[in-house]
């Protein structure tokens, strides 16, 4: 059992995929301070702030912390409360709307 | 890590396989250490308090009708006479990738028992996570003899500054926390701990270069949710 325990610790991913996310990660952190330097406005500045933001999210959980490589069982676990936050997001969007008419409308016109 | 094979189970791949293996009346992670299911179910854990923060932020900001101060202008640095925007957290943002990068190498080494190099790698990342907190320090400070307070600041909105320290002060304690057992790690790699299975003093658990993985995961979160706030603070 033990003989069998370390054969398996060895067969680890070879170097060359961890270098490869390692400079994706470089080369998208370079992208979205571009998105700044080059001071986009509007839907395209939070849509590429967005997508470089999920997609170096994705690389570092998938291969850095080998969610990619896990059972199904702890990926499901991990993966499935974050539906929660999204619509905690969601909630709080229609709240900041709603505060935000309420205060333009009471401190600035007037009620 | 990958593939766990255990004795008189057949284990399916996908959907399948987590059926039977939630259903198995047995461990549910399975070929997954103890200390590592925990360390993820911490992590979760850990991921709702940063998105309550996050998302309050979102709150705060969005309702505000007073102007938000622009990011780009606050956390610029002076380059040679010239403001460059957003350096510092560039840089910062640059130093947490490269130690996350020196953590997934130990890792891997750390499986392959490669002591030395492993080693190496552990301390290389504390050493990146020190510079972190070291640059994050001169950040508030610098923001703080401009006059920005947790409730007032010369730039805009009051609720900026309780935003700004609050998010990046909970990072930075991560961030520190991180880097005191990253060093102790260091020490317990180069000592040769795990290669001797020498228990530990936090459990009593067996050495095993598992740990390594366990803390690595610990700094990938790390850098992932510094992923989030470089988005949604310094960017936005």
């Amino acid at each position: 059992m033990s003989n069998t325990d370390k054969k398996e610790q060895a067969s680890t991913h070879k170097i060359g995929i961890y270098l490869w996310i390692w400079g994706l990660l470089f080369v998208l952190s370079f992208f979205s301070y571009m998105v700044d330097w080059y001071q986009f406005q509007g839907m395209l500045r939070w849509s590429l702030i967005l997508f470089f933001m999920f997609l170096k999210a994705g690389l570092i959980m998938a291969f850095f912390m080998h969610l990619f490589w896990e059972r199904y069982a702890l990926v499901n676990v991990l993966l499935w409360p974050m539906t929660a936050i999204a619509c905690f997001i969601f909630l709080m969007v229609a709240e900041f709307k709603y505060t935000l008419f309420t205060r333009l409308f009471y401190f600035f016109v007037g009620g | 890590m990958s593939e766990p094979k255990i004795e008189g189970i057949e284990l399916k791949p996908g959907f399948k396989g987590m059926a039977e293996d939630t259903g198995s009346d047995q461990t549910m992670f399975k070929g997954v250490h103890w200390g590592k299911a925990m360390m993820w179910i911490f992590l979760l854990s850990d991921t709702f308090i940063f998105s309550c923060f996050l998302i309050a932020y979102m709150k705060g900001r969005g309702s505000t009708p007073v102007e938000w101060p622009n990011p780009s202008e606050v956390f610029a640095l002076d380059a040679f006479g010239v403001p460059v925007p957003l350096l510092l957290i560039a840089i910062m943002t640059f130093v947490l990738i490269t130690s996350s990068g020196t953590m997934a190498l130990a890792v891997k080494y750390g499986y392959e028992k490669n002591r030395k190099m492993c080693g190496w790698l552990v301390l290389a990342t504390a050493i990146g996570g020190l510079t972190f907190v070291g640059m994050q320090a001169f950040e508030w400070s610098k923001l703080i003899h401009e006059g920005v307070r947790p409730w007032e600041n010369p730039f805009g909105a009051a609720q900026f500054g309780s935003f700004f320290f609050m998010i990046t002060g909970f990072h930075g304690t991560h961030v520190s926390i991180g880097v005191i057992f990253l060093f102790i790690y260091a020490y317990k790699v180069f000592a040769g701990h795990y290669d001797q299975q020498k228990r530990g003093w936090f459990t009593s658990m067996k050495g095993d270069y598992v740990e390594i993985e366990i803390l690595g995961l610990y700094w990938h979160f790390v850098d992932l949710v510094w992923v989030f706030i470089f988005a949604f603070f310094y960017l936005w």
